[in-house]
């Protein structure tokens, strides 16, 4: 039974900068990196070493834990180097990419008749599976785990974030192949949600429970669709994945190569002229950003939407599971009486001498500025008015803080993701780091009892 | 401004850096972020905040609270006057509340009141913030401006500067400052003041300023409450109007008197989204619920006159709001974040209480006829327990969910087929 989802409980975030519908093509990125940081809660293993010959799709490390999930490159090129931080981590993997292009190919499969376990194998064994991530935790999945359902997010409500239905158009084909496999993975539904007037490639696919979301952000997030559908209890496990990371599994499995191709929305304030790009996962930055210009010099480049993202330089590279890439000026700077002016030019959740209630629709410029110094948890119910899950959010963060794990358990923690307290983090008059707190108390559960 | 000239933005940033890592950089900071919003920004997760912060939360509160202060000042001058004068026969706000002598006197007494409030407490609070090496917290800029208005217009600043060192030490300091206090600073003082010192807290001579100096002499006039009337079941002395006691022209303590502009107070705060509107419209149908109760124990006879709770009893229920501390209360203090319920469907049953006891503790607590502050200070004891048992039917919730749902085994098994495939 597909299920129309309206949400009341949430915020929009109406920013300047939101990408022009076309698409040009990056210029060619030299150097290509794989960030270790993407993949929270990996130990790497290297397979290759230093100055080693890759292919794309070949396997550079796997996973400690896990030895047969691995983790490829996205070009072909040499692995010029392993950038260690403190006591030898790895924390990124540098590759110089080759003229011309060779894939490693794999059989190609049929995901309509293939096994589970011979999908498993090939999504393992392509460097396709660290796009599929398992809620409790949100980490990578436990291709062990059998889930009860899996869980697809077409809908975009984040601030900025890509328009899937635009970057989708045209792969109907690749994202159908996925979902047969993914239906083969799960006793239960794959649910795929779409926006209520979207004209979305998703909502023709088979073998999908299609949903139908309408609201404010974060109805987009697919924790809020999974606690409105069908929410996870302990001991349960849903998988979860991104549509554009599906494209490149079906592609996979139809093509038998691993095609890092992705089209990426460059936003924010801070370009010029911000619109898509096709690019490849791992490629610099600076490839696309300063084809559609700068504003000013002193900027924030952000590794995914402005709330969930992380921070990055210009001449980093582009994360593993990111489709935006978004540009907002430092708020590094001093504001005179900042804290009982009346402010017109700020997003403001509540009304005190702040005016953006009044403005609706109005496209706001805003900093990475905290507006303000981080407090105690002071005040209380405006989390729950941006919060539509059934969980409280306030005594969950709590209990995460005094690392208290029944309570953690309790109060749903199996159920979020940091992602699911961005919006609590950017109205939190205290200025707490919400995700921070949620990713830290996820990490001590998953340590402690997953 | 030539580049040579330093701005002040730039002074202060080198101060700054220069005061970091010094035991004086608390002190300095909260200076410095009183001038500027800081330049401090976001590493990860949300890389863009909202515009509100802290201090503009209480800067909030406060911009609701200086309509009563204001009118503090000008009631505390009138009523000096009227008490020496007789209350002036056809009354007019123009010509015979806001006047200069009114304001001056008014200005002259209850100034101090507000210089020792927020000179004592904010010493304490930059103290604490040195010697504990954390920021100066800006909770003490709303408990700083309520405490002269919950207290007597003639207490003396000695026992004040005591109590307001009791209460922002013991009431929150003690707890690990703003956002961790059990009880609302601001009453605590005010318990503190009334447990210490009961003769400057209640009685007929310390709510007019000036009748305690002239007591006993041939110029000696009473400042009697509405409340003290009623309780003494003095009611044929008992000469103010509805609207005189809805506007605010009685006796009391310095800004409890104008219900009217205190509810203003409420709808500004309401509007701004800062404080709780379930607190406040809970408190007020607990109040008016016990009013009513009473009334009606005096409607069906089992009180007579000859009762010493019958003035109190018998007052018409919804006049109860008008009179006394209990709209200041609600308003102002029991919608207190942090010492009150944090729960959406706990703040309706606390807010019920308080207004439900507010008006028990006023009729029979034979001592002293006001209630708020107590039923506020007991209710903050209870909110952890009320928040607790909402929080629990969350939880019960959840159970009964996981009851329901079948669990889906991982198997070891399949596991290790699959690690022999791809290896």
């Amino acid at each position: 039974m597909s299920k129309d989802i309206r949400i009341k409980k949430g915020f929009n975030i109406n920013l300047v900068g939101a990408a022009e519908r076309t698409t040009s093509k990056a210029a060619l990125s030299n150097v290509y990196a794989i960030n270790l940081n993407d993949f929270h809660g990996i130990t790497p293993k290297m397979l290759v070493k230093e100055g080693a010959e890759i292919k794309a799709g070949e396997a550079v490390f796997y996973n400690k834990d896990r030895e047969e999930m691995l983790f490829v490159s996205p070009v072909s090129g040499t692995l010029e180097e392993i950038v260690r931080g403190a006591r030898r981590r790895i924390l990124s993997l540098i590759i110089k990419a080759d003229k011309t292009q060779a894939h490693v190919e794999h059989k190609i499969v049929n995901p309509e008749s293939a096994s589970a376990q011979d999908l498993k194998a090939i999504l393992l064994k392509s460097g396709c599976w660290p796009f599929i991530k398992q809620r409790p935790y949100d980490i990578i999945a436990n291709p062990a785990d059998t889930p009860k359902a899996i869980f697809i997010s077409g809908y975009v409500t984040a601030p900025l974030a890509a328009e899937l239905d635009y970057v989708l158009k045209g792969k109907e084909k690749f994202l159908q192949a996925a979902i047969s496999a993914f239906g083969k993975l799960t006793p239960g539904k794959v649910h795929v949600s779409i926006g209520k007037k979207s004209k979305s490639p998703l909502a023709d696919l088979k073998g999908i429970e299609l949903h139908k979301i309408s609201g404010p952000h974060p109805a987009g997030l697919v924790g809020t669709q999974i606690n409105k559908l069908d929410p996870i209890n302990k001991g349960e496990v849903i998988w979860t994945i991104t549509p554009q990371d599906m494209v490149i599994i079906g592609e996979l499995l139809l093509t038998g190569k691993f095609n890092a191709d992705r089209t990426v929305a460059l936003v924010g304030s801070s370009v010029k002229a911000p619109k898509y790009y096709t690019t490849k996962i791992g490629a610099e930055v600076s490839t696309f950003l300063y084809a559609s210009g700068v504003n000013n010099k002193n900027i924030r480049v952000i590794n995914g939407d402005v709330l969930t993202g992380t921070k990055t330089k210009p001449d980093g590279h582009l994360g593993f599971y990111n489709n935006t890439v978004s540009v907002i000026p430092e708020g590094d700077d001093y504001e005179l009486f900042g804290w009982n002016k009346p402010v017109f030019n700020k997003i403001s959740a509540t009304r005190a001498l702040t005016f953006s209630w009044l403005t609706p629709k109005k496209k706001y410029d805003l900093t990475t500025n905290t507006n303000g110094e981080h407090r105690n948890f002071v005040v209380t119910g405006m989390y729950e008015k941006v919060f539509p899950m059934d969980i409280y959010p306030l005594q969950l963060l709590k209990a995460c803080m005094v690392k208290d794990l029944d309570n953690m358990e309790q109060l749903g923690l199996y159920e979020v993701a940091p992602e699911d307290f961005a919006l609590t983090e950017f109205i939190c008059i205290s200025k707490q780091p919400h995700q921070q707190i949620i990713r830290d108390g996820l990490d001590l559960l998953y340590k402690e009892i997953g | 401004m030539s580049d040579k000239r330093l701005t002040l933005k730039k002074r202060l940033h080198i101060l700054k850096h220069h005061y970091r890592d010094t035991k004086w950089a608390p002190a300095f900071n909260a200076l410095h972020t009183f001038l500027y919003t800081p330049n401090e920004t976001t590493h990860s997760g949300s890389h863009i905040r909202s515009a509100d912060d802290l201090k503009r939360t209480m800067n909030t509160v406060i911009m609701a609270l200086i309509p009563v202060l204001l009118f503090g000042i000008f009631n505390t001058g009138f009523q000096h006057y009227a008490a020496i004068n007789g209350f002036p026969s056809d009354f007019s706000v123009m010509r015979d509340f806001l006047t200069w002598d009114n304001f001056w006197l008014g200005f002259i007494t209850v100034l101090p009141l507000v210089i020792v409030s927020y000179g004592v407490g904010l010493g304490i609070e930059f103290l604490f913030a040195v010697i504990k090496k954390h920021e100066v917290e800006e909770g003490y800029l709303v408990t700083g401006m309520l405490v002269p208005l919950i207290v007597p217009i003639d207490i003396p600043l000695w026992m004040l500067a005591v109590a307001v060192a009791f209460g922002v030490v013991i009431g929150k300091e003690v707890f690990g400052g703003t956002g961790m206090n059990i009880l609302n600073p601001a009453l605590t003082i005010r318990a503190f003041l009334f447990f210490a010192y009961p003769t400057w807290m209640s009685g007929d001579l310390v709510w007019v300023h000036g009748a305690v100096e002239n007591a006993g002499t041939p110029d000696a006039f009473s400042g009697e409450t509405v409340l003290g009337y009623l309780a003494q079941n003095n009611v044929s002395e008992f000469g103010h109007t509805v609207s005189d006691m809805f506007f605010g022209f009685i006796p009391g303590s310095v800004g409890e008197t104008s219900t009217f502009l205190i509810v203003l107070g409420g709808l500004f705060l309401i509007f701004s989204k800062i404080a709780s509107w379930r607190i406040m419209v809970s408190a007020v149908i607990g109040a008016l619920a016990m009013g009513l109760i009473f009334n009606g124990v005096v409607n069906a006879g089992w009180i007579t006159d000859s009762s010493p709770f019958y003035g109190l009893m018998s007052f018409p229920f919804w006049e109860h709001l008008i009179v006394g501390g209990i709209a200041f209360g609600i308003v102002y203090m029991a919608t207190d974040p942090v010492t009150g319920t944090q729960t959406n469907r706990g703040k309706w049953i606390y807010g019920f209480f308080i207004g439900f006891m507010s008006i028990m503790i006023r009729v029979f607590n034979p001592a002293y006829p006001e209630g708020v502050f107590l039923a506020i200070l007991l209710m903050n004891v209870f909110a952890p327990t009320i928040d607790h048992y909402v929080v629990r039917g969350n939880v019960r919730r959840r159970m009964k969910r996981l009851k329901h749902a079948t669990i889906i085994a991982s198997t070891d098994n399949e596991m290790e087929k699959l690690k022999a495939e791809t290896i």
